[in-house]
């Protein structure tokens, strides 16, 4: 558009220029350079006026078109009338002037570089301009459409923010959400081919879609198979589009979003649910077997290496063994030692009945059932 | 005379808008995009642009073309890929399940003259061929359709049924002078209401089902490895414990005072109060003076 714009100052720069071209000139010399000042022709007129101020402004106006004659006339500096070579160069002027701008408009095309430009002429297709500025016939001979061949246009399917359902090979429902990219390849089939081309990307689109989604299951739809249905869409597209001979490539198709309809979502996500669960379960279940295991090993290397070292010296180790035990246990107990076999004893106990839980005593070869009762009695 | 009237700006003026009302009615400028159809008087006598398969822009028909001004009549028709769009056509499938379809077909005027022909247009025609097709479309859909199980709509195979809606629908295009490029289904869909619920509450189910099922299996796999650990755990117990079992029921048994009276372990059954009679294997030195012995 600034391009544009620059053509239409240069133009202007044209009409400024000119009434120091040979027909202002002209003008100026039939006058005898009388006023000296006024060299635009623009302002020629009311100074023509002047001088008679009873004449109409038509009249005078058609008059001096009248007496116009040869159109180089105006350039002889003893040209008989004096208003003739004004009258003239308004019309050239103008003329001119129009003849520009229409040229600046119509035959002047700056093309981007993205783009590319149709040419026709007379409504026949005679060429395509490549970018930067071109020029062609003017207007109503030549026309140009400018396409963008480079853009890739985004169609998002749905385009509001709704529920896209389809059915899948095993009838189930999902829930939709993709994009196609696609440009422009050929610009001349674009211009010319399709009569709704935007439109029939998206039908096309939608057709593939569904119908390659229609050939996967469920789970292949919405897990792994995504990417295969994605290149199934293109591929097909392309095949219906240069049916067409739409002059349309599609560049990618990308599913955004593949769910499970919102109405068993809730099912969904219990089924996830449910596999997370499993694995916490046998998680759970693997953790439990490596303590036992680890636990199983550690003992049984313990008595390995207790066991090796009594058979060097059974009845020593035994005893040892015996006698560390017997060490360690008593020292941390309140040890009672009871002479007499028969003797009813009262057993003042007192921290035994605070117990949380009451040891029973270990008596080897003592006398039975005595401090118990006695104990069980307080 | 004659410089006088081409003196006065009117009458130029007048000529030149009069020349410009003769020409536009001579030539007319026919695009890329459309056919024409010249009438003298309602008589067809030109075809001009008419559609080629294969053919090359720029070797067109389209361009400048003359006729008599106010005799000859111009028709236009569009020369590109124009659609038909039916929307929500219910079909019901040979198992008596419904669908709702979105179909679309591709048709192109191939034979203007023909279309102007059949529908006794002159304006619009192309939007006539397309009305006039749309029912055709809609039912050609229905029948074909119709012949299937539900499942086979959903199928690869329902690329065939759209050829052969498309071959049928081209044979009846042709009397309007188009052809069909081709013909899909846009959607098929279950109608909103008790179908589609039907199905949802099917999903749903099996869905159930399968988080059930998960669950279960989670749970026998979890209880098979904690069993294979303990069998694993019995087999090193074995292994070790058994290369002299009296020695290990001595041995398990020291382990297992220390733990219950409290010698090892968290402390919890400290205090032990434990009464020993003098006879004790273990005070055996303790009251015989030194002099004891072994066992």
């Amino acid at each position: 558009m600034t391009r544009r714009m620059g053509w239409i100052a240069r133009a202007g720069v044209l009409r400024n220029d000119n009434p120091k071209g040979p027909w202002g000139n002209g003008g100026n010399g039939g006058n005898g350079g009388g006023d000296g000042g006024p060299r635009n022709p623009w302002a020629f007129p009311p100074e023509g006026r002047r001088p008679k101020p009873n004449a109409t402004s038509l009249d005078e106006f058609l008059k001096r078109a009248r007496g116009g004659g040869g159109g180089g006339g105006g350039g002889y500096p003893g040209g008989g009338n004096l208003h003739l070579p004004g009258g003239q160069s308004i019309w050239l002027i103008v003329v001119g002037v129009f003849v520009l701008i229409w040229l600046a408009f119509t035959s002047f095309h700056s093309i981007a570089p993205q783009e590319k430009g149709v040419v026709s002429l007379f409504g026949r297709y005679s060429t395509t301009l490549n970018p930067g500025i071109q020029v062609t016939l003017p207007a109503p001979f030549a026309s140009v459409e400018k396409i963008d061949v480079q853009e890739a246009r985004v169609e998002d399917f749905p385009q509001a923010a709704t529920e896209n359902l389809m059915l899948t090979e095993d009838q189930n429902i999902i829930d939709l959400a993709y994009s196609v990219r696609w440009n422009i390849q050929n610009a001349e089939d674009y211009a010319f081919q399709l009569a709704n081309p935007r439109d029939t990307v998206r039908a096309v689109a939608e057709s593939a879609m569904r119908a390659s989604v229609a050939g996967a299951t469920l789970n292949e739809a919405i897990g792994a198979g995504r990417t295969n249905i994605e290149a199934e869409v293109m591929q097909r597209m392309q095949v219906i589009l240069d049916e067409y001979n739409s002059g349309v490539r599609v560049l990618g198709v990308a599913i955004k979003q593949a769910v499970a309809p919102q109405a068993v979502d809730e099912d969904f996500k219990a089924v996830s649910a449910a596999q997370q669960q499993a694995q916490a379960n046998m998680n759970q279940a693997r953790a439990y077997a490596q303590q036992i295991i680890a636990r199983a090993q550690g003992e049984a290397a313990q008595f390995d290496k207790i066991y090796e070292q009594y058979r060097q010296a059974p009845e020593v180790t035994r005893r040892r063994l015996y006698y560390e035990t017997m060490e360690a246990v008593l020292a941390k107990s309140n040890k009672t030692v009871i002479e007499a076999p028969g003797v009813t004893p009262y057993l003042p106990l007192p921290e035994a009945a605070g117990r949380r839980r009451e040891t029973p005593p270990a008596v080897q070869e003592a006398t039975p059932a005595q401090p118990q009762t006695n104990q069980g009695g307080q | 005379m004659g410089t006088r009237l081409f003196r006065n700006p009117m009458a130029i003026g007048v000529l030149l808008l009069a020349l410009v009302v003769i020409l536009a009615n001579t030539f007319a400028i026919v695009p890329e995009t459309k056919q024409a159809v010249i009438l003298r008087f309602q008589n067809p006598i030109q075809l001009i642009n008419q559609y080629q398969r294969g053919e090359q822009f720029g070797r067109t028909g389209a361009g400048l073309v003359a006729r008599i001004p106010f005799i000859d009549r111009i028709v236009w028709i569009d020369k590109r890929v124009l659609d038909i769009e039916l929307d929500n056509q219910p079909v019901l499938s040979t198992d008596q399940l419904r669908l709702e379809v979105d179909a679309f077909a591709r048709f192109r005027v191939v034979n203007p003259l023909q279309a102007v022909i059949s529908t006794g247009s002159t304006a619009n025609t192309e939007q006539r061929v397309a009305d006039q097709l749309r029912p055709l479309l809609s039912s050609a859909l229905r029948n074909e359709l119709g012949k299937r199980p539900f499942a086979m709509l959903l199928s690869p195979e329902r690329a065939q049924v759209m050829d052969n809606i498309q071959t049928a629908l081209d044979r009846v295009a042709r009397q309007y002078g188009a052809e069909i490029v081709d013909v899909r289904i846009r959607k098929a869909d279950l109608p909103t209401g008790t179908p589609l619920e039907s199905a949802l509450r099917r999903m749903a189910t099996a869905r159930r089902q399968e988080a059930l099922t998960i669950e279960a299996q989670g749970l026998r796999e979890a209880q098979i490895i904690r069993a294979n650990a303990d069998a694993e755990a019995a087999r090193v117990y074995s292994a070790s414990f058994n290369k002299d079992a009296d020695f290990y029921d001595f041995y398990r048994a020291m382990q297992s005072y220390r733990y219950s009276f409290g010698a090892d372990g968290d402390g919890e059954r400290d205090g032990t109060s434990i009464i020993l009679s003098p006879q004790n294997d273990y005070l055996r030195a303790f009251t015989r003076g030194g002099r004891g012995g072994g066992n």
